[in-house]
Parts: C-alpha cells; sequence; structure tokens
C-alpha cells in the first residue's frame, strides 16, 4: 500500500504494517458509478426511449403493410379520388386493377378540420381571456376545471350527442347559412340535403378541440409579464387596450400553436365523425351538403367490410394520416415552447 | 381623569365601496338587458326566424351592440369598444359551456331511464336488440371487459411511462429534448392509427384472432404519453434538497430515486395513472378495430373475442332500434360515471399535494 495522498502531498503517518493492521483497506474514490447505479441509468434510459422505438415502430409496420398499395398507385394514392377494390378470379385482391386514392378523404379531413377552426379558435381564445382577465378568483378555478373536464370526454359521447341533440340545431344554422350566403360557393347545394354534412361533423370537433384551444392559450396568456400588464392599466388603458397592447402581442405564437395542436386532434378524430358525418367516398366541397368524410372515419368504414388484402390499403391511408398529425403536431409543439419558454 | 372623545357621527365617512356597481349602474346594466330582450322578441316576431336558437342568437348580436352604444354615449369610444369586447367574452365564455351542460343533462335525462340492477348482473348473450331494456340483458359483460383492458393497458404502459418521466427528471442524459418532443408529438397519434398499429404489427402476422389483450396495448400505446407528461411535471415538484440528500448521505442515485423521489411523489404518480386510465376508458375506434366485441362475459384477455363499454354504446347506436338508444343512452351514462369519478379523484389527489 503506497503512503496517504492529500491533495498531491504524500504523508506517511506510520510503518506500513502498523497501518495495514490498523485500518481497514483504503476505499476506492470513484466517480464512475456503481453496478447499481450502471443498471439503473440503462435501464431508465432505454425505458425512456420507448417513445422513439414506438413512434418508429409505428411507422415501419404501417409502411410494411402498406407499401404494396403505395407501390402500385404510386402518387395517385395521394391525387385520386376513387377507392375500388378489384378482386381477381381466385377472389384475392387484384392490385393493378383497383385503384385506392384518398385524395377525396384528404380534402374531407382539411374541410372539416378546418370548420372546426374557424369555429372554435375565436370561441377558445375569447374564454381564455375572460379566465385570465375577466373571470373573479373563484369562477376562474371552477370554469378551469370544467373546461378539463370537456377534454376528458370520450368521443364517441361527443358523436352521440352530437347525433341526436346537437343536428337539428345546426340544420337549423345550415339552412340559414344556405339562405342567406347561399351565393358562396361553399355553401351551395344541390340537393336539399342538410343532415350529417361536414358542417356538422366540423362543429363537433369545434366542441371537441375547444377545450385544448382554450387550457393552452390561457397557460400562454396568464406568462404575460405582469409589470407590462400593470403598466398598460397605469399609463389609463382600457382592459381592451391592455389586451391589444400587451396580452395578444405576446401570446400571439402560442395561440398559433394551439390552434395546431387543435388541428391535430381534428384531423384524427373518428368516432365523433363516423357518428355524425354521412361518409360517401367523393370530393365534396360543399360543407352545407351531407356527404363527405376523414381519413380516419373512413378507415373504420372500410374496415368493417374490407378482405384483408384491402386492409393493408387502409393501413397505408393510416400512414398517410400519422404523418401528416404528426408534422402538424410537431410544429405545434416548436411553436408553443418557443412562445411559453422565451417571451418577447 | 378620562375623557372621552366623542366625534360627531357627520365627521366619520361611510366607509365606501367605490369599486362597487352603483345602484343607477346597475339599474342601467339591467335596462340594457331588458331593452335587449324586447328587441330580441320583437324580431323573432317580425322575421321568418324561429325558435329556442333564433332568440339565442339575435341575443349574442344585439346585447353587444346596444351595451356598445350606451356606453359610448356615457363615456366615449374606447370605453365602448372596451364595454364590447366584455360582453364578447362573457357569451364566449357562456357559449364554450353550453356544450358541455348539454351533454350532462342529455346523457342523465336519456340514460336514466334504462338504469336497473340487470345492467350488472347480466350479460347481452341472450337479449336480442328489440328485447325491452328493463328486463333483458346488461352491461355486467361491459364493465368486466373494459377493467380487464384498462388494467392490462396500465401494466403495460404505467412502467414505459414511469420510466421516461425518470429520465426526464433524474437522469436528464443526451436524449432529454428529444425525447420531450416525442412524447409531446406521441400525445397526438390518433387513436385509430394505434389500432391500425397493432393490427399490421401484431394481428395480422402473429395472432390471426382478435383478443382483448390487442386492445390493451392499442390503449397503452395512448396512456404512456399522458402518464410520462404527468409524472414528469409531479417528479419536478419534487425539491432538488431531496436529490442531493439521498446522494449526500451515500445512497447511489437509484436508491435515492427509490427510497426517496418517488415515495415522495407518490400520489402525483397515482393521479398520473388515474389520467391515463381516463384518458382510455372510452376510446373506441382501436377497440372497434381489435378487440372483436362479445356479448357474452370473457374473462380471458388472450382468447376470444372480448365486450367494453365503449363497444356497448358502439353496438347500442349502430342497431338503430329504440330499445338498442336506450342501452347505448345507459351506457353512455355508465361511462360517464367513471369518467367523472377518475376526474374527481385525479383532481382530489392533485389538490392535495399543491396544498402541501
Amino acid at each position: 500500500m503506497p503512503p496517504i495522498q492529500v491533495r498531491g502531498a504524500k504523508i506517511s503517518l506510520m510503518s506500513q504494517t502498523v497501518l495495514n493492521s490498523a485500518l481497514p483497506a483504503k476505499r476506492e474514490i470513484t466517480t464512475k458509478p456503481r453496478l447499481s447505479d450502471r443498471i439503473f441509468r440503462s435501464v431508465v434510459t432505454s425505458g425512456g426511449l420507448s417513445s422513439l422505438v414506438i413512434l418508429g415502430l409505428i411507422f415501419i409496420f404501417l409502411l410494411y403493410q402498406g407499401y404494396n398499395t403505395l407501390h402500385s398507385q404510386g402518387i395517385h394514392f395521394l391525387t385520386g379520388s376513387n377507392w375500388n377494390a378489384a378482386l381477381n378470379d381466385s377472389g384475392s385482391l387484384d392490385l393493378k386493377n383497383s385503384q385506392f386514392g384518398i385524395a377525396a378523404m384528404l380534402i374531407g379531413t382539411l374541410v372539416c378540420s378546418t370548420i372546426a377552426i374557424i369555429i372554435s379558435v375565436p370561441i377558445s381564445v375569447m374564454t381564455a381571456l375572460f379566465l385570465n382577465f375577466y373571470a373573479p378568483d373563484r369562477i376562474k378555478k371552477f370554469m378551469v376545471t370544467v373546461v378539463d373536464l370537456m377534454a376528458a370526454f370520450p368521443s364517441i359521447l361527443y358523436g352521440i350527442w352530437g347525433f341526436f341533440v346537437l343536428m337539428p340545431s345546426a340544420v337549423y344554422i345550415a339552412k340559414l347559412l344556405h339562405l342567406y350566403f347561399g351565393w358562396i360557393p361553399f355553401f351551395k347545394m344541390e340537393a336539399p340535403v342538410f343532415d350529417r354534412s361536414p358542417f356538422i361533423a366540423g362543429i363537433i370537433l369545434a366542441i371537441m378541440i375547444i377545450p385544448i384551444v382554450t387550457s393552452i392559450s390561457r397557460e400562454i396568456f396568464s406568462q404575460t409579464p405582469l409589470d407590462r400588464v400593470q403598466a398598460a392599466y397605469a399609463l389609463g388603458a382600457t382592459r381592451l387596450g391592455m389586451i391589444k397592447a400587451v396580452a395578444f402581442p405576446y401570446a400571439r405564437g402560442g395561440i398559433i400553436g394551439s390552434a395546431m395542436l387543435g388541428l391535430g386532434r381534428a384531423m384524427g378524430e373518428t368516432v365523433a365523425v363516423y357518428t355524425v358525418l354521412n361518409i360517401v367516398y367523393q370530393v365534396n366541397w360543399h360543407v352545407l351538403l351531407g356527404a363527405g368524410g376523414n381519413i380516419a372515419s373512413m378507415i373504420l368504414l372500410k374496415f368493417g367490410e374490407a378482405g384483408p388484402d384491402e386492409v393493408k390499403a387502409l393501413m397505408a391511408a393510416g400512414l398517410v394520416l400519422f404523418v401528416a398529425t404528426l408534422i402538424v403536431n410537431s410544429l405545434a409543439n416548436i411553436i408553443v415552447r418557443r412562445t411559453s419558454k422565451g417571451g418577447k | 381623569m378620562t375623557t372621552t372623545v366623542s366625534t360627531p357621527s357627520s365627521i366619520i365617512p361611510e366607509p365606501r365601496r367605490p369599486w362597487l356597481a352603483t345602484p343607477r349602474q346597475r339599474a342601467e346594466v339591467f335596462a340594457v338587458i331588458f331593452i335587449a330582450a324586447i328587441i330580441d322578441i320583437s324580431l323573432v316576431a317580425i322575421t321568418p326566424l324561429k325558435g329556442k336558437l333564433a332568440y339565442l342568437g339575435l341575443f349574442l348580436i344585439i346585447y353587444p351592440a346596444l351595451d356598445y352604444l350606451v356606453v359610448r354615449a356615457q363615456r366615449g369610444k374606447s370605453a365602448g369598444s372596451d364595454a364590447l369586447f366584455r360582453a364578447l367574452v362573457n357569451f364566449s365564455m357562456a357559449i364554450a359551456l353550453l356544450p358541455i351542460v348539454s351533454i350532462l343533462w342529455t346523457v342523465w335525462s336519456r340514460g336514466h331511464k334504462g338504469l336497473h340492477w340487470n345492467l350488472f348482473t347480466q350479460d347481452m348473450h341472450s337479449a336480442s336488440v328489440t328485447d325491452p331494456v328493463l328486463t333483458h340483458g346488461g352491461l355486467i359483460h361491459a364493465v368486466i371487459g373494459s377493467i380487464l383492458i384498462v388494467v392490462a393497458a396500465l401494466v403495460v404502459a404505467v412502467p414505459l411511462g414511469l420510466l421516461t418521466a425518470i429520465y426526464l427528471t433524474e437522469i436528464q442524459g443526451k436524449f432529454t429534448r428529444p425525447i420531450k418532443f416525442l412524447v409531446q408529438s406521441m400525445s397526438g397519434v390518433p387513436s385509430i392509427v394505434a389500432g391500425l398499429f397493432i393490427l399490421a404489427a401484431i394481428v395480422y402476422p402473429v395472432t390471426k384472432t382478435f383478443n382483448g389483450f390487442e386492445g390493451s396495448l392499442a390503449l397503452a400505446i395512448l396512456m404512456i404519453p399522458t402518464i410520462a407528461r404527468t409524472a414528469e411535471e409531479v417528479l419536478l415538484l419534487i425539491p432538488h434538497d431531496l436529490r442531493e440528500t439521498g446522494l449526500a448521505l451515500g445512497g447511489t442515485q437509484w436508491r435515492t430515486v427509490q427510497k426517496i423521489i418517488l415515495p415522495a411523489a407518490r400520489s402525483g404518480l397515482v393521479t398520473a395513472m388515474i389520467l391515463g386510465v381516463a384518458r382510455v376508458a372510452g376510446e373506441t375506434a382501436p377497440i372497434v378495430l381489435l378487440t372483436g366485441g362479445g356479448d357474452t362475459t370473457n374473462w380471458n384477455l388472450f382468447n376470444g373475442p372480448m365486450g367494453t363499454l365503449p363497444f356497448y354504446i358502439w353496438k347500442g347506436f349502430g342497431a338503430g332500434t329504440d330499445e338498442s338508444f336506450q342501452r347505448a343512452w345507459t351506457g353512455i351514462l355508465v361511462l360517464l360515471v367513471v369518467v367523472l369519478v377518475l376526474f374527481a379523484l385525479a383532481r382530489f389527489l392533485g389538490g392535495r399535494r399543491n396544498s402541501k
């Protein structure tokens, strides 16, 4: 055993033999983690990477199962609007002659979720403003709980409520829109079928994403620097003046981000849209007409009647939906994070 | 000698609360509402607009406009637009609340008619869609199936979600930022995609039949981000001193996390699990794709179709008879009560944590 080292100086206290017998063996001082910690860290790290693994696996498996469809249809998968599963003589799917194009449903997804955003964002932002700057404390707490509760409601509940309760009122609004704004191309009607239209599906989606958009924009409004708010009041601003000059510029990016998060949710919504919307496989820009669909609800509809080969085409459609929602959500998260952390 | 200084009561001013509205101001507000209501009713009477919706919609336009004009006449332009905006903001909150009130009321008023004890003692294997609701069939199979599937999903999702949260707060390695980002993105994965993934990865290549556990796996995918994000928030609330104390006492990081951090965060972690359950309890799309949805009670997760509450509702709604609609509404009522209880439980635990 060498002499003890204290900050580089060698100190020998006693003779080696006495030292060895009096003291226990010197403990090794090291920053290297123990074995238990190494195991702990590697287990936690691999568990932490599970989200990456799952997202990767979703992509790989949907691509693997949908590859044949994507390969045989090429770009028509995104631009075509026909969905015909042709069978050959032996009863299995004839990929050459069948047409799988999801453009109609892509447009349907776009139409429904755009309506949802147009309706929900103003209401949500105003609600967030109410909760932050207008509501008394007690009412605020209660309302925040209620809005959070709305986010926890299952989508089938919204769907069935929309079908039985909301539909009559929404049809009434749709008829009014058609009566007074029928000259706008979107509100044209070729046949008077107002039930189960993309417009009504859009309203349901709007109601479903109001809690999401509200709670995120509320959080961002609540981070408005208090000194600036009070400075605005001190300068004699009304509440509206303060919101216009301070709160809104501060939160603008976050509101855009929260709207995009809502968009991502609306794009992927399945059951509520399936329940309310009359799913017809065609391109329909006339939002009041009772025919339309979105990718998610189309997958659910076709799944019931599809053979195992056609399901692979549905998986390709699912892949498109997955990638689209992932892109929208990632962008939204980046925007929200940038706003809520940095400030301006 | 003591002198009592008695001040004439006229000198002490009455305590005033200048922030409160004076009776005159209140009367003005009521007058504006009253006049707006009168205009509203008369407009509905003379125009072709009809119904409750017309009254409501017109009032939402007339009241802010009238308020604007009155306040503007009294106090000028900027006060007027402030009043207009305040009215709009209040109405937005009311509009946002309208659906939830309507949903709660509808579910109760339509669902309670189907409540009876058979509901929790019988399944649907001998009841057809046209059998009367109160005497035939129940949803015990759906309740059992839902519980089994959700518990299995918890068993899969809790370790992964918890490990993710521990990685994000305790280890903070070089993957922290990307993992945070991925977890957030993962919470946006549509439920139908999760179902399709299990279909593509497990049902078609391996099992080739539907069973409850496949549904659990899909639900676990939806559950992981909720659990991970909530648990991360909870672990971040644990004071840093506790970690340092554990290390200073000579504990390894593993022992510190195991003996100090996790026990300290226990109620918060339970909240995370409850929120995860609430997130997936009503998920319908992956359940419809994967579980097969049986009508008989099935205790085996790995064999045979399994009924669940969302599937029960889905089927009742799809069957289209009056009796099946009634079953669907009652199913929704049961599901809603479950979600409400879970939500209240999470609030209760979360609130207790914050007050500490």
